[in-house]
């Protein structure tokens, strides 16, 4: 019975348009792929690569959603295509275009450069600095956070950040400016700030401030829209923009 | 960067004086038209009242500084105009912008 499903699956093909080349350039080449019933887009471009052509270059792990690493432009739109089932986003016609994440230098293929988009992490403060522990000790004992206070329920919501890139080949303000931090850094450092265990707020807010930092955002929040998590980043970066704003208020706060 | 927060946040607070002014503004034409528009009407009200002039100076000044800001952003963003420069241009625009209102309110007041 599943023998004679997969037959006549295999008999409709979908055209997938996959973009190949590398940072000097290229186009499109296209496939004709089995259009099986159950199928995510990853399994499409594993069949690509294994059956016709494994010259093809991309990047997955773990294909259940957990390691972020498999992001890609699926019809114009990021995504996870390990989560995307080919039923749910393929055209009428049967055609799906794949290109690497924008946003991105590209190296191979559907495999874009990370490290631009992880720099701006540690740009933006990323890391957590211990108010208890000077240069790297271990504390003493554990910080007691209670769950339902505010500022952990603040940092709560954008920790589960696994840094896929979706967002940031999402957002407009980074195609129109290299040098801004993007919306998976911003809402690091916002996880950050409402840290109460650290002790780094100051330079943290003075990192992610200005043109290259939160306030160059508009709040269009195609990052919150596409973030596979369901995180938020747009309300982090306009926690961060209050945040700053009133300390700029403060007497002596601007310095 | 403290330059840009500073930007940031003037364009926050001419916004919310220009919320109050447009509406202000707004009132202020409905209520005038009623009953024709003179010349003499508007001399009327506005000659020699430093209340007038002071809300049309402020009004002025904060749409010229807001729309400067604004359009500095819209510059770099799409047209990649970016640094000293260019914001020395964008704030020549903005107050000349304000400059322009505000001689129309003096004018009125001096009339």
């Amino acid at each position: 019975m599943a023998e004679t499903e997969l037959a006549e699956d295999k008999a409709l093909a979908w055209t997938v348009k996959v973009w190949r080349g590398d940072a000097a350039g290229g186009g499109f080449a296209e496939y004709a792929v089995p259009a099986r019933a159950n199928q995510t887009v990853l399994d499409i471009v594993t069949h690509i690569q294994r059956e016709l052509d494994p010259s093809l270059a991309y990047r997955f792990a773990c294909r259940v959603g957990m390691c972020g690493s498999c992001a890609m432009e699926v019809n114009g739109r990021a995504r996870w295509t390990c989560r995307t089932h080919a039923s749910k986003v393929v055209t009428e016609g049967g055609t799906l275009e794949l290109r690497p994440l924008a946003n991105l230098p590209v190296i191979r293929d559907l495999a874009t450069d990370m490290a631009p988009f992880f720099d701006k992490w540690a740009k933006a403060g990323g890391r957590f600095q211990p108010k208890d522990a000077k240069d790297g000790e271990v504390p003493a004992d554990f910080a007691v956070v209670p769950p339902a206070s505010k500022k952990r329920q603040e940092a709560d919501a954008g920790i589960e950040c696994i840094g896929c890139g979706v967002c940031y080949a999402s957002c407009d303000i980074v195609a129109w400016n290299p040098d801004y931090l993007g919306p998976a850094a911003l809402n690091r450092a916002w996880t950050l700030v409402n840290d109460v265990r650290d002790g780094a707020r100051r330079g943290r807010l003075d990192a992610v401030a200005g043109d290259a930092g939160c306030h160059s955002c508009h709040s269009t929040q195609s990052c919150t829209e596409r973030c596979p998590k369901n995180l938020d980043p747009s309300s982090a970066i306009a926690g961060l923009k209050r945040s700053i704003f009133w300390r700029f208020l403060e007497p002596g706060g601007d310095r | 960067m403290r330059g840009q927060v500073h930007l940031w946040a003037a364009q926050r607070v001419t916004a919310a004086l220009l919320a109050v002014a447009v509406l202000v503004h707004l009132v202020t034409i409905l209520l005038a038209v009623r009953g024709g528009l003179t010349a003499g009407e508007i001399i009327g009200r506005l000659s020699g009242s430093e209340t007038w002039l002071l809300f049309y100076a402020v009004f002025a000044l904060s749409a010229g500084l807001h729309a400067a800001i604004g359009l500095r952003n819209v510059g770099a963003e799409w047209l990649g105009l970016r640094g000293r420069r260019a914001d020395l241009a964008w704030l020549g625009v903005g107050l000349l912008t304000a400059l322009f209102g505000i001689r129309a309110a003096w004018g009125l007041y001096a009339a």
